[in-house]
């Protein structure tokens, strides 16, 4: 049974988690920065407050460091929310945010602008990839959809074919993209690296709204389990719920893909993790999966750009991958995976 | 005002009525015209053979189909006109299979009854919560309802499914076989619950497999076959030889149940329609061997007369229903001089006797006199005469003189049988008589 209380109280949780992580990510580092100065400089940053921090670690907190954490936060925060209701949405538990080709889409625009910069002379990736992501995102979704219905099996179908076909396009574009190989290729990695205040102005308003938004459709994730046509006896406006749910799942996960790469095994292992913990129930699902998302890519972020464990500073996404698929297996062997 | 009572006027008054209603799927019409019309606080069951439109039919009404022609009307407009909050407001469906695989509890898959009734922002109100928890006791799910759904029993998930639907406090509510995968006691329950709900004025209508079950509980059954309405009327009406065999191509009577006393279906099995069965047939035995047989017969149109079998024998029951004549005596009784002229005009009526599994006391040997002398015999056994006979040695003889003139066959082989008693020559005096020493 659905109790706000429970919401509160997980909510409360993975809130203090956050910034627990958000603080102490942004004490490490090459330069050491004890907690509580960290602190300081993020009240001074948010203008609560002035408090003393010395001026390099208020510059390395603020104009460094935090742009950086907090893109990861909101990148993580979006893709765990598109995959909970992906999930819930194909009834299935390897849908991950970009089941409908959305990351294949992002990564074409991206790679198209790495690679090709005189074609594509818009000097920044995030704006062809974020288009990419949700011209893809639509063309499936209309292949898909005849006479006013959009089965999901058809729709899950049409999106492995479009990723396999933009998956020859890309690789087409990065055999010819010649000096700009490397870059393409860890754009498509997933990377946190050279984020700005202004990746954050972008992301994070859009994952916002949208996250909101589907939140005041948990009700309708939950009677869509049951199938379409019981949600429909229950008053569901079936097609159109779908339609809002997939374009604004396919929204959040464009708003992180265009910004940072396309980032694995966040959108597939977190809704998962929390489902085995708070239950299937929407209500309690998608805010705890978004906010437990958050810190996952914090803390997989961290370690990717400290090198922590004597590992090389690598990409993200390698982090996400290499910690994700093994707890993946874990819980699809270790405890009975609460299947959809 | 209770909450009983607030249900009860959420619950007044929808009528449904299909007009011309045609379906077709692919490239099959699966409905053909339908026209069919439920009153509030009617129960109207669905009957019909496999893939004669049932679910179909339930699925236009509750608008997850819409038609290709014709018009579904809930409570005086069409139902495709509504939103679906509004459909669902009015109409609650219990589906045959749902998709519960899923570890929600058995409160919360309950609760997505109310989804109709709440707006986005709202919490769930003290109405929804006395919805739930009146539908969970209504269906006696109360007592699991923390457990998660995927770990009840099949028949359990059907109860709490039709508590999801209980709690959407809707006027009219659809069953797609609601007893399906259901154990006897809880079929009869969720029947039971359905009639109670109907009494407070909801209109419901029924996909049922199980006539029994079908002409116990409903006010009318609407017999669906290839698509149309072939008849519609209450059980008793409805369910008889001719309709079962144009609606289901099945051979089979309809007796009264002495429990309920209802109309109780028995599927025969299917006439061979190379036996051509003599028109009149006397049986003489008692019990569940000789009902099979009158029944069979009756299936396979003979008219038969029946006796003496004891009053309110199975096979006097299941006479009487059938219209055949029939001789009652008292139990154990001798039999009476006139009832013996009874028997001996039937007997001389008849094209063949049928001797089913005879019971032979004091009381009957006379019985086994006059049939000793009679031709066209068919002897059904299905215990050894020693166990039947009570009337010692001279009627094992009389018995025996049976057998060796008559046709010796089990009683599943009834029609068989009669039919090569009905075909043998008629033995000569000469032979009679040499069989009489």
């Amino acid at each position: 049974m659905f109790r706000p209380g429970r919401l509160v109280s997980w909510s409360v949780a993975l809130s203090a988690l956050l910034v627990g992580v958000v603080i102490a990510s942004a004490a490490l580092g090459p330069v050491r920065i004890d907690p509580l100065t960290v602190s300081r400089a993020i009240l001074n940053l948010a203008g609560v407050g002035v408090h003393e921090v010395p001026a390099t670690h208020q510059t390395i907190v603020a104009d460094v460091r935090l742009p950086r954490i907090l893109l990861a936060a909101t990148v993580g925060f979006a893709l765990a929310a598109a995959g909970t209701v992906m999930q819930g949405f194909f009834r299935n538990p390897l849908a991950d945010p970009s089941i409908i080709g959305v990351s294949s889409g992002a990564a074409v625009g991206a790679v198209a602008a790495i690679a090709f910069p005189a074609l594509v002379p818009i000097g920044s990736v995030h704006l062809p990839a974020f288009v990419g992501a949700l011209v893809t995102a639509f063309l499936v979704y209309a292949i898909a959809t005849e006479g006013g219905r959009t089965p999901v099996a058809t729709l899950l179908l049409a999106g492995v074919a479009i990723q396999a076909f933009l998956g020859a396009v890309i690789s087409f574009m990065v055999v010819h993209s010649g000096e700009n190989l490397r870059e393409a290729v860890i754009w498509m990695m997933g990377h946190l690296h050279r984020s700005s205040w202004g990746d954050v102005g972008f992301a994070l308003p859009v994952t916002l709204v949208g996250v909101l938004v589907l939140g005041a459709y948990t009700r309708e994730m939950n009677v869509l389990l049951l199938g379409e046509e019981d949600a429909q006896h229950l008053g569901v406006s079936v097609e159109r719920t779908k339609l809002l749910l997939l374009a604004l799942a396919s929204l959040v996960t464009a708003a992180g893909v265009a910004v940072a790469g396309v980032i694995g095994f966040v959108g597939l292992v977190v809704p998962h993790m929390m489902r085995l913990i708070v239950g299937p129930d929407h209500r309690i699902l998608l805010p705890t999966s978004a906010l437990a998302g958050a810190s996952f890519l914090v803390i997989a972020d961290t370690v990717a750009r400290v090198g922590a464990f004597g590992l090389p500073i690598v990409p993200v996404g390698i982090v996400t991958a290499t910690v994700g698929a093994p707890f993946f297996l874990y819980l699809l062997t270790s405890r009975e995976v609460h299947a959809l | 005002m209770s909450d009983d009572a607030r249900s009860l006027a959420a619950t007044d008054g929808a009528r449904v009525e299909l007009e011309d209603v045609a379906v077709s799927l692919g490239d099959t019409d699966v409905l053909e015209a339908v026209s069919l019309s439920v009153e509030p606080g009617e129960f109207v069951g669905l009957v019909g053979p496999n893939g004669a439109g049932k679910t179909t039919l339930l699925r236009a009404m509750s608008g997850s189909l819409e038609p290709d022609r014709g018009v579904v009307d809930v409570d005086g407009a069409p139902l495709c006109e509504r939103s679906s909050k509004a459909a669902s407001r009015l109409v609650a469906v219990v589906p045959q299979n749902t998709r519960l695989s899923f570890s929600f509890d058995v409160r919360t898959v309950v609760e997505m009854g109310r989804y109709p009734h709440r707006s986005r922002f709202s919490p769930p109100g003290e109405g929804d919560r006395t919805a739930v928890d009146r539908a969970l006791e209504r269906t006696r799910t109360a007592q699991f309802a923390d457990r998660p759904i995927d770990e009840v029993s099949g028949g359990e998930r059907q109860r709490v499914v039709l508590a999801r639907a209980i709690a959407q406090q809707t006027p009219v509510l659809l069953l797609d076989e609601p007893t399906a995968s259901l154990d006897v006691n809880h079929q009869v329950e969720t029947l039971e619950l359905v009639r109670e709900l109907v009494a407070e004025g909801r209109t419901a209508v029924a996909a049922i497999h199980d006539l029994n079950l079908a002409a116990r509980y409903c006010d009318r059954l609407v017999v669906l076959s290839e698509g149309g309405v072939l008849e519609s009327g209450p059980p008793e009406a409805v369910l008889n030889r001719d309709v079962l065999d144009a609606a289901f191509d099945a051979n089979a009577v309809v007796t009264e149940s002495p429990v309920t006393g209802t109309p109780t279906v028995t599927a025969l099995r299917a006439t061979n329609a190379e036996t051509t069965v003599p028109d009149r047939i006397h049986v003489v035995g008692g019990g569940s061997t000789a009902a099979s047989v009158v029944a069979e017969l009756a299936a396979a149109d003979c008219v038969c007369t029946v006796g003496p079998v004891a009053s309110g024998d199975a096979a006097a029951e299941l006479a009487r229903g059938q219209g055949f004549e029939t001789i009652t005596v008292e139990p154990f009784a001798p039999l009476s001089a006139d009832d013996r002229t009874a028997v001996r005009e039937a007997l001389e009526a008849a094209d063949v006797t049928v001797v089913a599994d005879l019971e032979v006391g004091a009381g009957n040997q006379l019985l086994l006199e006059e049939l000793a002398g009679r031709e066209s015999l068919v002897v059904l056994e299905d215990r050894p005469f020693a166990e039947r006979n009570h009337a010692g040695e001279r009627a094992r003889a009389l018995y025996e003189r049976c057998r060796g003139r008559g046709v010796v066959a089990s009683p599943t082989e009834v029609l068989e049988a009669v039919a090569e008693a009905a075909a043998r020559p008629e033995p000569s005096r000469t032979e009679l008589e040499a069989d009489d020493d």
